[in-house]
């Protein structure tokens, strides 16, 4: 048990635990892929990586502004900049390293399909319309998310020996974190009963079919699901990157906490 | 060889306003001029990438966060279709590639300065942009139609990213002392680096008359200098920051605002290449080049394999 590990009791309050653990996962994709403005390996994949880690963050920050409603905080910025490592609830795939493109693309199409299905069920079943309102919104950029990295994951899968090699490397390296995406707590099962998350189990073997397909028609192996699984950022019990790569996003709005910067 | 009844009528074209197009005859020499002007303003865009990119994780809010990504996209938005529109010219995006960050191709010397604070941010939402867009309204009208089309495009964001750096700018003039000091810095470290992106005095531009000749600018760099001068001096005051020129006058006669003395040699020798940031920018655009190769290449062979099934079922 986390020693910051609350179990919400209202709606209101599972409510705001499910926008701050979607808008912690983008926030933190989004700062990684933001990572490679001006370093990419073309011209249109700066474009793409660009648009991509634009579309997070502004999920983020509208996830984040509805929580701040919801909590009477004054804006979206208090929990992307004020809040600490232990505090954020993002899953410990999204704030490993960028790595080469191949890890890029791996862990965006690996993302992307999760949330592809995850906001189609929810959008089914929540009775929250604000909240129903961005998801729709946001599915609309995430089908685009997926379909540019599946499309990556063939191109580098059945592309040239080094390419292959390098998204087999990238699978296989990224695979022991795939778990958490999957795991339900406490707090998704307040969630569920009050209608603003959805049992995550129940599209599993949508996930699983569509990862496998793409990782079988890029003329990948599948790694294995039966090795240890890394868990429990969720509840702050993150890896060594996140406190890094927070302290890089949160330096500047600390050190003049008086200052104006909208 | 271009005869000069070609010469004639191709300068009968120009002289009319008329504007060329990719398949038009045109000399040898305007081709290789636009080729050269045209991929310098593509690798500027790029390269300038580098020194905003730099605060993008950085960004004090998530809004200014929004803001400069997709204002660094937009700057690889323009890049890409500068590059397309060089390309009309009978050159490929890598000949021109490769020239700059292998060889002597030139970009804007404005990029190989750092951007220290994030108020660098602002300023060069303002005064960088702020010239650029001076320069590109002009190429706006160029002769050559893909180029005046391209720049056309670029202008309208251009004019966005300028506001938000001026309004963003303007905040900080009027926040906390920190911010204010800040704001003051940056404007004193690109005010003169800005003034010089305009290139040297017209004494000194050996390629302008020609230039002019043919349409593709307008105005000399000592015209365009000026009109960003008398510009910039109200929108300076409007805000409350200083520029750094203690030679600033008002001129009545002329209605001109005259300025100092432009460090020129600061201005030759990073053009040369001894800059603070030179060796930086092209070193970070080197190994994004390098380290994408396998990228490319795969891009391309499944894209061979693909047709090849295509073909093969067919």
């Amino acid at each position: 048990m986390s020693t910051l590990d609350t179990i919400p009791k209202t709606k209101k309050e599972a409510l705001v635990e499910i926008l701050l653990r979607l808008a912690d996962d983008r926030i933190v994709h989004g700062h990684r892929l933001s990572e490679w403005a001006g370093h990419g390996p073309e011209l249109e994949e700066d474009l793409a990586l660009a648009n991509v880690a634009l579309d997070m963050i502004g999920h983020a920050s509208s996830l984040y502004s509805y929580a701040a409603e919801l909590e009477g905080k004054e804006d979206e910025d208090h929990y992307a900049y004020f809040r600490d490592d232990i505090e954020f609830k993002n899953i410990a795939m999204l704030e490993l390293p960028r790595g080469d493109f191949a890890f890029t693309i791996a862990r965006q199409f690996l993302f992307s399909a999760f949330s592809y299905f995850l906001y189609e069920k929810l959008i089914e079943t929540t009775d929250d319309e604000q909240f129903k309102g961005m998801l729709s919104k946001h599915l609309k950029e995430i089908k685009y998310h997926l379909r540019h990295s599946r499309e990556w994951v063939l191109r580098l899968g059945d592309g040239t020996e080094e390419s292959h090699k390098r998204m087999q490397e990238a699978f296989n390296e990224i695979w022991m974190y795939t778990g958490e995406l999957f795991d339900l707590d406490d707090a998704d099962q307040v969630a569920i009963e009050h209608k603003v998350y959805v049992d995550v189990s129940t599209f599993h073997d949508q996930w699983k079919n569509l990862v496998h397909e793409t990782i079988e028609e890029g003329t990948l192996t599948v790694p294995d699901s039966e090795q240890y699984m890394f868990s429990g950022a969720r509840k702050g019990r993150h890896t060594e990157h996140l406190g890094r790569l927070l302290a890089e996003m949160q330096f500047l709005r600390r050190s003049y906490p008086d200052a104006t910067w909208k | 060889m271009d005869t000069q009844q070609q010469l004639d009528q191709f300068q009968e074209r120009i002289d009319n306003g008329e504007k060329i197009e990719p398949k038009d005859w045109m000399p040898e020499r305007y081709r290789k001029q636009l080729i050269r002007i045209m991929s310098q303003h593509a690798h500027s865009e790029i390269v300038g990438m580098l020194p905003e990119g730099n605060w993008i994780t950085r960004a004090p809010s998530l809004k200014r966060k929004m803001v400069l990504l997709a204002k660094v996209q937009d700057e690889a938005g323009h890049g890409l279709y500068l590059y397309s529109a060089t390309e009309t010219l009978g050159i490929e995006r890598r000949e021109l590639v490769e020239g700059y960050i292998y060889g002597n191709a030139k970009y804007s010397s404005i990029f190989n300065y750092p951007t220290l604070t994030y108020a660098d941010i602002c300023v060069i939402g303002w005064l960088v942009d702020g010239a650029a867009i001076v320069n590109q309204t002009m190429l706006a009208k160029s002769s050559y139609g893909p180029y005046a089309r391209a720049n056309l495009r670029i202008c309208k964001e251009e004019s966005f990213h300028k506001k938000q750096g001026y309004e963003m700018l303007a905040k900080m003039m009027e926040g906390t002392e920190a911010q204010q000091k800040m704001a003051q810095d940056a404007v004193n470290r690109w005010w003169w680096p800005t003034l010089m992106m305009f290139g040297p005095n017209d004494s000194d531009s050996p390629n302008s008359a020609e230039l002019i000749k043919w349409g593709v600018k307008s105005k000399t760099n000592d015209e365009l200098r000026q009109h960003f001068v008398d510009r910039m001096v109200m929108e300076a005051e409007a805000i409350n920051v200083e520029l750094p020129d203690p030679d600033l006058t008002y001129n009545e006669e002329t209605g001109h605002w005259e300025f100092g003395e432009i460090p020129w040699d600061e201005f030759w020798s990073v053009v040369k290449g001894d800059g603070p940031m030179n060796r930086e920018r092209i070193k970070a655009r080197q190994k994004a080049y390098e380290s994408g190769e396998w990228v490319r290449e795969a891009a391309m062979e499944y894209a061979r394999k693909k047709k090849l099934r295509k073909e093969k079922a067919s």
